[in-house]
């Protein structure tokens, strides 16, 4: 139960993040003779951020449950958003986008195919019209 | 510059017909992201804010003001015809004015919430015009201490009344401080955090996590559910959207106690419009006659958050445009937009730039007429854009924040950077991890570097000139105060209880 709260595993993904911070500056000055090295201000944040994260661990045990329904969309969603992006670095934005859009309006929310597709085909027009040639400002 | 011959500057700018123009569309839109529940105005803020950089920056700066305080107008029509805060503002609004709607009142509430704002909204500018030239010579006297300690009160203030958690606000500004700190040291050109990566050595741009963190951190937390909620209708025909002689006399200590209040909260960094409309409800509630009918359809307590939430807009622009400390997510999204533009909010910005300055005091007063125009007779129209299918918006928010992010940098890493800012936003939002403290983090922490490490330099490496200069003690002293007061408050509780027990 205590294990598995959402506050102890945030908090210890923070603390990780507050040890990188400690353990990197130690490659930089923390007092120079000009004043305060590059290390001085981040490893105070960093010490400050294991204290805080691990007192969110310790304290954990009675923190608030979170509501998981719905959390499986959102990531699919998140996930569709990553894969378009990486499908615009390859074929570029118009297809790339085309593609995120349809996936959304079919998939997501179930709406029919032809109605998916002109969806994704008008959004990347209107996309197209109003940056591209609109205000000239460069698409992915 | 006095205030008439500055103001009468601003409004030779704010007249300018594209200015008008600006103006227009900047409330026009906010109106619109108002109404919509789940895009707010940090989030569409932060997507325009790239495309801004080809315009004027009086035009910018007056679109974007547009969108915050319009959003507030634009935020009430869906509390009250839909039970669903619009914006988060406009959360206290849903427990009168949806009572009302449901008995048939929703033209009153409607009409209400518009006046309430103008009135409130109004006073809020003049509060503005009032307050800030003098707040800014008096600031003229801080130095690098004084900013230290400004800028750690303000992120105390944000810490403090961000989320129901203390300790989860803290470590989401000190994840923001250590966002800041990515790339190229300025003093030494020591690279920091940015492992190995060259695009990481000039930092990562503000836009990119403000544009990941709100708008798609929000999107992903809209599309959790498929169905949408349906909305009351709104009757047809200014007639039946102006309220009664007997409700303008029943809002009369309401437009005051919004106006006064809102203003008042919005000066405060990181108390909020949320905060000032749940104080105005409450001094509404107080004092009424009839209070123990609050919640069941008061139209009284429709006008005094909807006031207060908007007055509340002309309070937080005072330490943004003249102390250069964001109190909120939004104002410092604006503060990354003058930034963009070139300019450097503080002491000096209204001295330095009267033209905007003024021409955005101005442009509010224009624009809270403009949108009492629009949200009276228009707001059957408004209304139909809770009709927009989430199938439609959603793609079309995403497509605006992946050009937004490209426009800044031209580079598809960004992109990737997005992605990764978006799932944070997300997962934030679901372990309750206030956004704004983190943003403002982000926003404050390179200056906050800069401001400690160059008294540190003054004083030759002593701490003690952080506590030697009485106002930086006391700004100092009166940040740990309300860092220290809720664990103060928890001690005490668990004091109690123990006690308690023991009987």
């Amino acid at each position: 139960m205590f294990r598995r709260s959402p506050d102890f595993w945030s908090g210890l993904a923070l603390v990780l993040l507050g040890v990188y911070i400690v353990t990197a500056t130690s490659g930089w000055d923390y007092l120079s003779p000009e004043g305060p090295g590059p290390a001085f201000f981040p490893r105070w944040y960093g010490i400050a951020m294991i204290v805080l994260a691990a007192a969110l661990m310790v304290g954990s045990a009675k923190g608030a449950t979170v509501e998981w329904r719905g959390t499986g969309r959102a990531l699919g969603a998140w996930a569709a958003i990553a894969a378009g992006l990486l499908l615009m670095k390859l074929v570029g934005f118009a297809l790339g986008f085309a593609v995120l859009t349809y996936f959304i309006v079919a998939v997501m929310y179930r709406r029919p195919p032809l109605q998916s597709a002109l969806m994704a085909g008008g959004m990347v027009a209107t996309f197209y019209l109003i940056f591209t040639l609109a205000l000239g400002v460069p698409l992915p | 510059m006095d205030i008439a011959s500055g103001l009468l500057q601003g409004f030779a700018v704010a007249l300018q017909p594209t200015n008008v123009l600006w103006c227009f569309v900047g409330v026009f839109l906010g109106t619109i992201v108002g109404i919509m529940p789940g895009l707010g105005p940090p989030a569409t803020i932060a997507m325009l804010l790239p495309l801004t950089a080809l315009m004027n920056p009086a035009g910018a700066m007056i679109m974007l003001a547009g969108i915050y305080y319009g959003a507030k107008y634009g935020g009430s029509t869906t509390s009250i015809l839909l039970n669903v805060p619009g914006e988060s503002a406009s959360v206290v609004t849903c427990l009168d004015g949806y009572q009302l709607a449901r008995k048939g009142r929703a033209g009153a509430a409607l009409g209400i919430a518009a006046i309430a704002s103008f009135i409130a909204g109004t006073v809020g500018v003049l509060g503005l015009m009032l307050v800030a030239p003098p707040l800014a010579r008096l600031a003229l006297a801080f130095s690098s201490p004084e900013y230290f300690g400004l800028m750690a009160l303000g992120l105390a203030m944000v810490v403090l009344l961000a989320g129901r958690s203390l300790v989860k606000a803290l470590l989401a500004m000190l994840v923001g401080l250590w966002i800041a700190g990515i790339g190229t040291d300025p003093f030494s050109t020591t690279s920091r955090f940015t492992f190995g990566r060259m695009e990481l050595l000039s930092g990562i741009d503000f836009v990119v996590v403000a544009i990941g963190v709100f708008a798609l951190g929000e999107v992903l937390a809209n599309m959790e559910a498929r169905d949408e909620p349906k909305a009351l209708p709104v009757p047809k025909g200014l007639r039946n959207l102006l309220p009664t002689a007997q409700d303008l006399r029943d809002c009369r200590f309401a437009f005051v106690n919004g106006s006064v209040i809102g203003f008042l909260i919005g000066v405060l960094p990181g108390a909020g419009s949320t905060i000032a409309s749940f104080i105005s409800y409450g001094v509404e509630k107080a004092f009424s006659r009839r209070r123990d009918q609050f919640g069941t359809g008061v139209i009284e307590g429709v006008a005094a958050p909807e006031g207060a939430n908007n007055s509340e807009t002309g309070g937080a622009l005072v330490p943004l445009l003249t102390l250069g400390i964001p109190g909120s997510g939004t104002t410092a999204i604006l503060l990354a937009a003058l930034v963009l533009w070139g300019f450097k909010p503080g002491p000096l910005f209204i001295a330095e730039n009267p033209q905007l300055f003024w021409g955005l005091v101005a442009s509010m007063y224009i624009g809270n007429v403009i949108l009492l125009i629009l949200n009276l007779p228009l707001v059957p129209l408004f209304a139909q854009v809770l009709r927009a299918p989430a199938y439609a918006l959603y793609p079309a928010i995403i497509g605006l924040s992946i050009v937004g992010v490209y426009t800044v940098s031209g580079s598809l890493f960004d992109l990737a950077l997005l992605a990764a800012f978006g799932l944070l936003g997300y997962v934030m939002r679901k372990l309750d991890y206030p956004s704004a403290p983190l943003i403002l983090g982000l926003v404050l922490g390179g200056a906050m570097e800069r401001a400690l490490r160059q008294s540190l330099m003054m004083s030759e490496g002593s701490l003690s000139i952080l506590v030697s200069r009485p106002l930086a003690a006391a700004m100092l002293s009166f940040a740990l105060l309300i860092l220290l007061i809720p664990l103060v408050a928890r001690l005490n509780a668990w004091r109690l209880r123990v006690m308690e027990e023991e009987k």
